[in-house]
């Protein structure tokens, strides 16, 4: 390097590209000393959790689903679940199996988005996808075809990809004959054999040196690679309900972003989503999934967040994989959802969104008017983390220009595949620590 | 082209990187210029503190923060032509039920801080703000539709969308009335034409995302769901969602 970079320096970034909502990336550099790093979110509020208040218990699946256009089956799905449990009711064999299906689609559609579209031109050195297609051309619509792929599951089931129209309290208004499925079939093993290339195509990318060593975070079921359901574990030893959540996860509000952060009671910042899923949940991979990781040189210890997009490949093998099983094993159930009839009390619920867990809770009286509700979206959670992991990815690279540090900054973001959609809507403060 | 985001949850414009199999081939037509989310920055001069012009501009998301009010404006200077994208943009989303309620109220419920906080107390679609030059329905939008406007809007011909209500699209799609052969409640007959007629394509009665048609007669449809068992109060809430500001719907006559 010919010239030393200043040793007080300002580096901003006001609009951050390739993320979903509005995020902005502030440091501050004083006497060659890294002095602050801000993740700033200033995504409008959008008060799901005040105007909840005085809605129907049949209502949150499709209002919370438009707190994020990219996963708003995760919504549903929390959402559903949340509110089951306040009824007293299990939805599960096809109608659950059906409901991991329409998942499955969002999951590929979600991953595959970040990967191709968002996450990889970083790495090969492109502004965006549009430029990198120039010299990528088959890679881009490879992707773009898997990425389809996912749609066509949401919009088979669920009626269109964003926004589905057919998921309810219990279950589904319809529910497809076998033989109404049967389309699917084809595309999904092309999809498979797309995404176990994609696995291989991810890991020959250079990842620059990085790690952590903050708690990772995620559902986790003995039976499954946990996605619909289980209890929430850590690589520090948690282990509970979702009834527990708020006892173990607090909430603060800070003035650079209108997400709450949330820590581990005790312990601090901690991760949620594909890195936490794999180092808690590997064994319970498919056996397509399993093996691609392995090729793939994933270790179950991977903390380098830049290695995040080789795990996000993965999981789209493990979605095309799991989809396809759920549609060989399908009969149609008899009805299309079990009845949910309200009844006084308080539920939780809690599903891993692509970017990590989401959990919702809702207090509702024996009408079904919602009393209470709260919503705690992955990238609030991983928001602290975020600032934790740049900040020392930023005070190991002080000698990079601005620009260099800027862009790998950004990418070291972009490894998270924040929502910021999701994260700029808030619960209950039960902590204030600013 | 142009694409902005306002208050929003990003489906609308995900709606285009949805269009996988014309994406590419938009691309090579049209010059996305300014789309944050696709990584499109703008370069220099054309990003959020440029000055350059835009032939076409898509607008996602309602204003709903002080900031935003004076964003639209250097949009709509910046736009040769400004077409609105969903609900949000159009009539204020599913944010805009805090405009019946007290938003010093909704930001004590949700922030331990609200001094940090810069918000308006509505939510507004774009067209309370700038002049539009169309704006397209739907929450979140179709995207045959949203190809079908760009594509009008580059060769220089009128939108090829409809104003008609869901009910003339379940007829085309020959789908059996939910309304009148289930007994189910459906607010299609009010609500704009667009989704192909999704929701009663799943047994499901229309929920209204599209907003009120151009000839809804919003009365008439609190009668006809009354009479198939909805009761007052969950009237009112069915026509107050994520268009609920939509003037037809703002203050319906006797549902409030």
């Amino acid at each position: 390097m010919t010239h030393r970079p200043p040793a007080t320096r300002t580096l901003k970034v006001d609009a951050l590209a390739r993320v979903e909502g509005e995020g902005a990336m502030h440091v501050e550099v004083r006497d060659g000393r890294l002095h602050d790093v801000q993740l700033r979110i200033y995504e409008p509020p959008r008060f799901f959790e005040a105007f909840l208040r005085g809605r129907r218990y049949t209502e949150p699946a499709d209002i919370t689903a438009r707190i994020c256009g990219i996963c708003p089956v995760a919504y549903q799905m929390s959402a559903c679940s949340a509110i089951e449990d306040a009824c007293g009711v299990v939805v599960d064999g096809p109608l659950r199996d059906l409901r991991r299906l329409l998942y499955c689609g969002e999951w590929i559609e979600s991953h595959v988005l970040h990967i191709v579209l968002l996450h990889a031109p970083d790495f090969l050195g492109y502004e965006n996808a549009i430029e990198m297609a120039g010299d990528h051309r088959e890679r881009v619509e490879a992707g773009l075809a898997l990425k389809k792929v996912g749609n066509d599951v949401l919009e088979l089931l669920g009626g269109r990809a964003i926004h589905p129209v057919n998921v309810r309290v219990g279950g589904f208004y319809r529910v497809p004959t076998r033989a109404e499925l049967e389309p699917l079939v084809d595309p999904l093993r092309r999809a498979l054999d797309t995404a176990l290339a994609m696995v291989e195509w991810v890991a020959g990318f250079e990842f620059p040196e990085a790690g952590h060593s903050m708690e990772l975070v995620a559902l986790s079921d003995p039976s499954d690679y946990a996605v619909m359901g289980g209890r929430l574990r850590s690589t520090g030893g948690l282990d509970i309900a979702s009834a527990e959540f708020s006892d173990h996860i607090v909430e603060s509000h800070v003035e650079h972003s209108t997400a709450l952060h949330a820590h581990l009671l005790e312990r601090g910042e901690f991760l949620v989503g594909p890195l936490a899923r794999f180092a808690l949940n590997h064994a319970q991979l498919g056996d397509e999934a399993r093996h691609a990781a392995a090729a793939a040189g994933l270790e179950p210890g991977e903390r380098n967040s830049f290695r995040s997009i080789v795990v996000r490949a993965v999981e789209v093998v493990q979605s095309c994989s799991e989809a396809l099983r759920i549609i060989e094993g399908y009969e149609r159930p008899d009805a299309p959802n079990v009845a949910v009839e309200p009844r006084a009390g308080v539920g939780t619920g809690w599903t891993e969104a692509p970017r990590g867990t989401l959990w919702h809770r809702y207090e509702i009286d024996d009408a079904g008017t919602i009393l209470d509700a709260t919503i705690v979206p992955p990238t609030s959670q991983n928001q602290p983390a975020i600032e934790h992991d740049l900040f020392h990815f930023v005070e190991a690279n002080l000698d990079l220009s601005d620009d260099e540090l800027r862009h790998r900054s950004e990418q070291l973001i972009r490894n998270y595949d924040p929502c910021i959609s999701c994260a700029t809507h808030f619960l209950d403060l039960t902590v204030d620590r600013t | 082209m142009a694409v902005w985001k306002f208050s929003s949850c990003d489906g609308c414009q995900l709606t285009l990187l949805d269009c996988e199999d014309a994406l590419l081939a938009v691309a090579d037509r049209v010059e996305l210029a300014y789309f944050l989310e696709a990584g499109a920055d703008g370069g220099d001069d054309g990003g959020e503190r440029g000055s350059s012009l835009f032939d076409l501009s898509l607008v996602e998301g309602s204003v709903s923060t002080p900031n935003d009010v004076e964003r639209i404006r250097m949009v709509r200077r910046r736009s040769r032509r400004l077409v609105t994208i969903g609900a949000c943009a159009s009539s204020g989303g599913i944010q805009a039920l805090r405009n019946f309620a007290d938003v010093e109220e909704f930001l004590g419920i949700v922030y331990a801080q609200p001094q940090f906080i810069s918000t308006l107390a509505t939510s507004t679609g774009i067209s309370d703000h700038v002049p539009v030059d169309f704006e397209l329905r739907g929450c979140p939008v179709d995207k045959r539709q949203l190809l079908a406007v760009i594509a009008a809007f580059a060769n220089g011909d009128p939108p090829p969308v409809r104003g008609h209500s869901v009910c003339i699209e379940c007829k085309h799609a020959g789908t059996v009335c939910v309304a009148v052969a289930g007994d189910i409640a459906c607010l299609g007959p009010m609500t704009h034409a667009g989704c192909g007629a999704l929701c009663p394509t799943y047994h499901r009665g229309c929920y209204g995302c599209f907003g009120p048609a151009e000839d809804a007669n919003v009365a008439a449809m609190g009668v006809e769901l009354r009479r198939r068992g909805v009761e007052d109060g969950d009237v009112a809430l069915a026509l107050h969602t994520f268009n609920a500001w939509a003037p037809e719907l703002r203050d319906p006559e006797g549902e409030r």
